[in-house]
């Protein structure tokens, strides 16, 4: 198949000079990858350890779910809980037995830190320790820090999988785990995928269950689907696993270079991968050509959120034809985004961290046709004149792999055709 | 510990907030950590703020603990007054800055700024969001209001509306209308559109219009005892209510009670016959205090419906909801877990809830209709149009608001109850297709009535006489519940073992209204 992607750029932008940043981050923290966690482990319970303020942030960021009998909560502190640390393990088991008494379905419980339990160093581990060992075999008691002065947006889902990973059972099966929660549609998309390339031998992790047997071991190769799993990464090669250097499955180039590069590590050859991916290959192509349409062209301007911007970047550079001019990230994992720096043509701004006030600044300078960015800052840059499309949509959003290439460029173009249609100043 | 899902409010800080977002030339400098920033959202999203609110976050992360996170704050405030240039300045810190004690108030007094910093003491492990608002309008109107020559006219300042407040931006308009036909001048409206210089104007008014006492209070008593300010205690939503305002409004000035009511439509809205079937249809009212008591008044005497239950969240009104209970003869509901109001409304059985966004999800569950009366609320209830809860309008608004749901949920029930017609069942077709019309086959059995009630039937204590059970699903499923329950309680109050037709009828005469 010939290549309808621009060749790779001789300089891409793997030694570009870093922006490192320092100021007011307008980011969430760590806990709202709750939201999109809990629907993945259908039989696991989310509960934070933390204020109102915790409890606040997830009820404004889950919307209308709260109201689904939903598998998350917060055991909110009071003034007792601060005034002695002694009672405070007490006061969590107790919470815990009574929430696991109503919910019998709960296999899988996380205790997550927020920043108050961190600051106040409320033990989590060992109260996950003790509850686990109250509740084996039924429930497993599992701890992470979803807190913002640890962790940024979706490093909570990194640290929710990497605190799962030392628990994984031993195995020395030749096998490839798929990282990463991903909406099911786009899951068993590439389960179909790999299966057709004759590989079966998949576990995804996170699982959809408990049950669900994910085992690691030196023979284990793993594949990441997202791009903000660096804790995991680590966790799982301290277990022997080996990752797969891959970019991540955005559009048809990264999908593409995704599935040729677990290929690679299980010896398939080259002629069975296109047999494979040619006809998905040549729909999502077709499928993003008309959301390019709209654009080609067009700068972009990404403030950081999720970690995902240099891969999107990548993907809308290349496959929809945008310039970059300044990709922001909240942090950067040089091991886990070099390939789709390497992809990344010379050019945009590449900037770790955040102070909002200035890149707002740099913002207004550079005029974007297109800026992605939270949904604190949209509505105020469109009533400056500015475009924006909201980032939180694409963690949630079905956007990997070939079937969702279309809808992934067309969540970019959808803010900009919009900007055509509207033809407000006449109206008044 | 707490276990939590759903909070009614949020922390003090985000009560704060809503007072700078709502001011102008204000800033607020926040010791919080990263991810605190999400409260921004509330305003640009919810509310639809084309603007940022102006807070400044120092978002510290693990590695500033320490000694660099009061750095890191004086900083912040230093970038924050160079940057935006406010008249005065809130600091004060989230509820994870107050466990590592960096004294935002003391660091910024330290810092020699040519302005006002107002330091805000908000116990985060205590206290909520509206305590959060009321005390720092408190904290500006102590430190900015200043004795000043009155008005050669009368005047009056609005205190209250806030950024998120249900109807705030509406309200404003509609009280300034009341007030305008009296002949009297809004002179300063505060926290909504005010500047902190405008708060030093403040006792240059006549008297005070308190708004929400949830969001106002305070700074109300303060006026009332260091700048001798009455202010008004009736809060004008509902027709009874805002004639008692304009009469208390002319009590305190002095002018003319008058009120323009040439718009007024909900007393003949409500007179009308189509508004009969209103009468006595069961309310239960939740939601937060003020706008609680201001609904149960007109839900009994404007629309002529029987309040069953009635509570709020927020506790500092809890003493005036559980007097008003007293008079409603209902049991007052103080509570701030939904779970309990859930159970409550289980319970009262109403036929229409007025709450909170919380209550209208409750009401989805239960199958019960809800409007929506009080924060908290979500984006659909910051309407583009004009929708005031208070005054001439707002009795508008409230009439049409509440009976919309009770007239879906009639057309509901009719159509489905038409739905096992033998003329009008989902297999009929288009009536306009006339071949295509096929009459279902009429029930048979009458025990193969349309829905199978054995179930409920055999939870009651009493025994359910077969023809009794009959006729019973005959009564339309609606109100069938509520017949049924009448009559067992009706038997059982008798000693009745049994229930029989006879004991159907006379329970229903009994219950006769």
């Amino acid at each position: 198949m010939t290549a309808h992607t621009p060749p790779p750029p001789t300089m891409g932008c793997r030694n570009a000079p870093l922006l490192k940043e320092r100021g007011q981050h307008e980011v969430f923290c760590g806990l709202t990858g709750i939201i999109w966690l809990h629907r993945k482990m259908q039989d696991a319970f989310f509960l934070v350890v933390g204020s109102r303020t915790c409890a606040h942030l997830l009820q404004s960021a889950a919307g209308v779910m709260i109201f689904a009998e939903p598998r998350f909560g917060t055991a909110i502190l009071e003034e007792s809980d601060l005034a002695g640390l002694a009672d405070a393990q007490e006061e969590l088991e107790r919470e815990v037995d009574r929430l696991l008494a109503r919910r019998s379905d709960i296999r899988q419980l996380f205790l997550v830190g927020s920043c108050p339990s961190e600051v106040i160093k409320l033990d989590l581990s060992r109260a996950a320790e003790r509850l686990s060992a109250k509740y084996a075999p039924r429930v497993r008691v599992l701890n992470y820090s979803g807190s913002g002065i640890e962790t940024t947006f979706t490093e909570g889902e990194d640290a929710c999988l990497a605190a799962m990973v030392p628990a994984l059972p031993a195995s020395d099966e030749r096998q490839l785990m798929m990282v990463g929660a991903l909406p099911d549609v786009a899951e068993d998309q590439a389960l179909d995928l790999l299966a057709q390339m004759g590989l079966t031998n998949v576990s995804v992790l996170p699982a959809r269950n408990a049950d669900t047997e994910v085992s690691v071991g030196p023979n284990t190769s793993f594949a990441l689907t997202q791009a903000f799993l660096g804790g995991t990464h680590a966790a799982l090669e301290r277990r022997g696993a080996r990752h797969i250097p891959a970019p991540f499955p955005f559009g048809e180039e990264g999908t593409t270079a995704w599935l040729r590069a677990v290929a690679q590590d299980f010896g398939i050859d080259q002629a069975r991968v296109d047999a494979v991916t040619d006809a998905p290959r040549a729909r999502a192509r077709k499928a993003v050509a008309k959301a390019a349409e709209t654009l080609s062209g067009k700068s972009l301007f990404f403030f950081p959120d999720s970690q995902m911007e240099i891969p999107l970047a990548r993907f809308l550079t290349r496959e929809c034809g945008m310039e970059a001019l300044e990709v922001g990230a909240p942090y950067i994992h040089k091991a886990l985004v070099a390939p789709d720096l390497d992809l990344l043509a010379e050019g945009p701004v590449i900037s770790e961290g955040q102070d909002v006030e200035l890149q707002l600044d740099r913002c207004r300078a550079a005029q974007p046709d297109l800026t992605v960015c939270g949904l604190g800052l949209a509505n105020p840059l469109e009533a400056e004149g500015l475009c924006t499309k909201w980032a939180i949509e694409l963690v949630f959003t079905p956007v990997h792999f070939y079937e969702q290439a279309g809808d992934l460029a067309s969540l970019f173009a959808r803010p900009l055709r919009r900007h055509d249609l509207l033809k407000l100043e006449a109206a008044e | 510990m707490k276990l939590s899902v759903w909070t009614y409010e949020g922390p003090p800080h985000v009560g704060a907030l809503r007072v700078a977002t709502a001011m102008k030339g204000l800033h607020y400098v926040l010791h919080a950590p990263q991810g605190d920033t999400y409260a921004d959202l509330l305003f640009t999203m919810i509310e639809r703020r084309n603007h940022r609110p102006p807070v400044t976050y120092t978002t510290f992360q693990a590695r500033d603990l320490g000694s660099d996170t009061a750095n890191l704050f004086k900083t912040a405030c230093q970038a924050a007054y160079e940057r935006f240039k406010p008249q005065a300045m809130i600091v004060g810190a989230s509820c994870t800055a107050e466990l590592i004690q960096d004294d935002p108030g003391g660091m910024a007094e330290t810092m020699g700024m040519p302005i006002p910093i107002i330091a805000l003491d908000l116990p985060s492990y205590q206290r909520k969001e509206n305590f959060g608002a009321d005390e720092t309008l408190f904290q500006l109107v102590r430190r900015l209001a200043k004795p000043v020559e009155k008005t050669a006219q009368i005047t009056a300042n609005l205190i209250g509306p806030t950024a998120l407040g249900f109807r705030h931006r509406d309200d404003i308009t509609e009280v300034t209308a009341l007030l305008t036909h009296m002949g009297i001048k809004v002179n300063v409206c505060a926290p909504y559109g005010a500047t902190p210089e405008d708060l030093t104007r403040l006792g240059a008014a006549h008297f005070n219009v308190l708004m929400y006492p949830e969001t106002g209070e305070a700074a109300c008593r303060w006026m009332e005892r260091e700048l001798g300010q009455p202010f008004t205690k009736t809060v004008p939503i509902g027709v009874g209510a805002t004639r008692d305002f304009v009469a208390e409004v002319a009590r305190i000035t002095g002018l003319e009670a008058t009120l323009e009511k040439a718009r007024l439509r909900l007393p003949w809205y409500s007179a009308s016959v189509d508004s009969t079937y209103l009468t006595g249809k069961r309310v239960f009212i939740f939601g937060d205090g003020t706008h609680v008591a201001a609904a149960a008044r007109i839900a009994r005497d404007e629309m002529g419906f029987e309040v069953v239950g009635l509570g709020c969240y927020n506790r500092e009104m809890a003493r005036p909801i559980r007097a008003l209970a007293k008079e409603y003869g209902v049991e007052a509901l103080i509570s701030d877990d939904h779970l309990d109001v859930e159970a409550a409304i289980a319970e009262a059985a109403p036929e229409l809830i007025l709450g909170t966004q919380m209550e209208r999800h409750t009401g989805k569950r239960l199958g019960i209709p809800c409007a929506v009366i009080s924060s908290p609320v979500h984006v659909q209830d910051f309407p583009a149009r004009y929708s005031p809860q208070m005054g001439i309008e707002g009795a508008n608004v409230i009439f049409d608001t509440w009976v919309h749901p009770l007239v879906m949920g009639l057309e509901e029930h009719l159509l489905t109850m038409f739905r096992e017609d033998f003329e009008f069942h989902d297999d009929a077709g288009a009536s306009h297709h006339g071949g295509a019309h096929v009459a279902r086959e009429t029930a048979t059995a009458p025990a193969n009535g349309p829905e199978d009630i054995s179930d409920d039937l055999k939870t009651g204590e009493v025994i359910w006489l077969d023809a009794a059970e009959r006729e019973l699903k005959k009564i339309p499923f609606f109100v069938r519940g509520k017949a049924k329950r009448n009559t067992e309680t009706f038997a059982s109050e008798r000693g009745l073992e049994e229930i029989s037709i006879d004991t159907l009828y006379e329970a229903k005469a009994h219950y006769a209204r």
